[in-house]
């Protein structure tokens, strides 16, 4: 009887796994690189309103956000539960629009001032007179462009 | 004796990946991609003297009232939101030539006047059915004029459109009947 030499077909092809988290790396780098850390807080409930005639912000380097709503849950013993305007990552009023567009200007290039755009995300309950303040305090400011946030939808037959 | 030199080191890099993915998990998710739509509008420049006193003929005025209510009274007749899109662009192109619409696209002025007790989704949707009859309006002079769609034009093609039919939407200062919640 012939000796049936079991062939070693189970060799162990040491597959290299070194170049894995290399690839998962690059992905990482890539997300890091791509996306923005959401640095504000939104201390405001805003559920936007659904508009059909949107435009996309481009650049986002030139856009400031203004937030009005209802302060959330944890910050109601704070701001109390009335709608209230987040400039970046704290509260104000109307009169501390100048100062935040100002600042605001500084990070971007001169050339480019005048391409700012103002993104507001309002609630859509927020009733008019806080937005009419803030809308007034912008263009007291010299802040034209203004984008309000809003969900898409179908636009009307 | 014949010692196995052990050269081989197998540094098992199962684990590397484990971590990255981690990582790439962890900022999946804290980092946004945050919603930028929206409307895009231009504020009239703010002027410290009342507006001059145009002469401004009152059939070349779209007036739209929104009261705390969140109700349109539109040219001094109640309306439906539903409704305004369509109303607002027989006004701008006034195709029969009613004695009582607009002269001609680029007389009509569109002005709206709001309470501060008007909830902002109102209004925006408002802003929103105004800007959609304009939108409406320069897509069809698009087709008649050069025959492709609105996106298609370059911008010569695109500003002689918006030069026919101009977006001039005027907003006056908000009454104060309604409670501000």
């Amino acid at each position: 009887m012939s000796k049936f030499k079991k062939k070693q077909g189970n060799a162990q092809p040491a597959i290299s796994t070194a170049s894995l988290p290399d690839i998962v790396f690059m992905l990482l780098f890539f997300f890091m690189v791509v996306t923005k850390m959401r640095d504000t807080e939104l201390m405001v409930t805003t559920n936007t309103p659904q508009a059909s005639e949107l435009t996309k912000l481009e650049k986002k380097t030139l856009v400031n956000f203004v937030f009005i709503g209802r302060p959330t849950p944890k910050y109601k013993e704070k701001a109390g539960t009335k709608p209230r305007i987040q400039l970046g990552d704290k509260f104000a009023n109307p009169d501390e629009i100048p100062l935040f567009l100002e600042k605001f200007k500084t990070t971007v290039p001169e050339s480019q001032r005048q391409a700012i755009i103002t993104s507001m995300k309002v609630d859509s309950e927020v009733t008019m007179g806080i937005v009419g303040d803030v809308k007034t305090s912008l263009r007291k400011a010299g802040q034209l462009k203004i984008n309000y946030s809003a969900k898409s939808r179908e636009r009307t037959k | 004796m014949a010692k196995k030199n052990r050269m081989v080191n197998e540094i098992n890099a199962g684990s590397m990946a484990d971590i990255a993915f981690l990582l790439l998990i962890f900022f999946l998710v804290t980092t946004t991609i945050a919603e930028d739509k929206g409307v895009l509008v231009k504020l009239p420049p703010w002027s410290d003297e009342p507006p001059p006193e145009m002469k401004l003929n009152t059939r070349n005025v779209y007036s739209v009232l929104v009261n705390a209510s969140n109700q349109l009274l539109v040219r001094g007749e109640p309306m439906d939101i539903k409704t305004l899109k369509d109303n607002t662009k027989i006004f701008i192109s006034n195709p029969q030539k009613l004695e009582n619409m607009s002269e001609e696209p680029a007389k009509a002025i569109i002005s709206i006047k709001n309470d501060r007790g008007t909830q902002y989704g109102t209004y925006l949707e408002v802003y929103n059915e105004l800007k959609a009859a304009y939108n409406e309006l320069w897509e069809e002079a698009a087709m008649v004029k050069f025959g492709k769609p609105l996106e298609e034009l370059n911008k010569t093609q695109r500003s002689e459109i918006t030069d026919a039919i101009p977006l001039v939407i005027s907003e006056a200062e908000p009454t104060k009947f309604g409670e501000e919640k």
